[in-house]
């Protein structure tokens, strides 16, 4: 239970922080790349590593890759879909979530399996 | 100046909205933790470049955008959309940044010590975004998406 709070809270704390950076940087296209950054990845890898060691981990940063990739379809797709057919943003982020599973585990299963 | 930052822009953030991200990003890292337990690090993996936070920071980008318009008379739903799409074309910029993240680690982390892993990662993660997003700003990008829009010739 502890480990999970202590998750928690360093996940917070990053995400949110990362979060305010992308707030405060113009123009908005370059705050953008916030977005996406290694927040989750920064805030579990050492805690990983303290309990399953660094093989552990970089198996996991292996798998993140095809994540990221599958979020830079997603994000693509996010973009496109706003501009074209003008959806609120909230419908079109949760409605395309299907891109980045289907993306992610096919790149794994296809490339890093 | 291309970049720059905005420290007044904090002032328009709800209290409510930061504990949004708090909630989502803690949330988050959480499951990241609990699936990659259950199902192993391969699967679990895939999680730590999931886009958490990325619907609430979208959605309060347009409704940010939006209310600013408003208060001078606008409607600006169309504006808080395109803020929102020009946001998520920065994130998918960034997720190429990413990419580079996870295969630094991936690589140095068996070998090096944790923290030259994580600085030359994130050293990683910074220069491609950046890099990426230069090239997406450079007059021959625009040319080519003019070109591909149909509304401009092609470029030499």
């Amino acid at each position: 239970m502890k480990e999970l709070v202590v998750r928690f809270l360093i996940g917070g704390i990053t995400v949110s922080t990362f979060a305010i950076l992308g707030e405060v940087l113009r123009p908005k296209s370059f705050a953008g790349l916030f977005g996406a950054a290694p927040s989750i990845a920064l805030a579990t890898i050492g805690l990983t590593i303290a309990q399953h060691g660094k093989p552990y981990a970089a198996i996991e940063a292996r798998s993140m890759i095809a994540g990221a990739i599958a979020f830079f379809c997603y994000a693509a797709a996010v973009s496109w879909i706003l501009m074209r057919y003008k959806p609120r943003a909230l419908t079109a982020t949760i409605a395309l979530f299907p891109i980045w599973f289907g993306t992610s585990f096919a790149v794994w299963a296809v490339l890093l399996r | 100046m291309i970049a720059s930052a905005k420290l007044g822009a904090l002032k328009g953030i709800k209290p409510h909205e930061f504990a949004l991200r708090f909630f989502f990003g803690g949330f988050c890292t959480v499951a990241a933790g609990i699936i990659s337990k259950r199902f192993g690090p391969e699967i679990g993996g895939l999680f730590l470049a999931f886009p958490a936070i990325f619907p609430a920071g979208a959605s309060l980008i347009e409704k940010h955008e939006k209310q600013h318009k408003q208060r001078i008379g606008r409607d600006g739903s169309d504006r808080g959309r395109m803020a929102a799409s020009i946001d998520a074309a920065g994130a998918s910029l960034g997720a190429l940044g990413l990419a580079a993240f996870a295969v630094v680690v991936w690589q140095m982390l068996p070998r090096q010590s944790f923290w030259l892993s994580i600085g030359c990662a994130s050293l990683a993660w910074i220069t491609v975004s950046i890099c990426g997003w230069l090239v997406r700003k450079s007059r021959v990008a625009r040319a080519l998406a003019r070109f591909f829009r149909g509304d401009g010739r092609a470029p030499v």
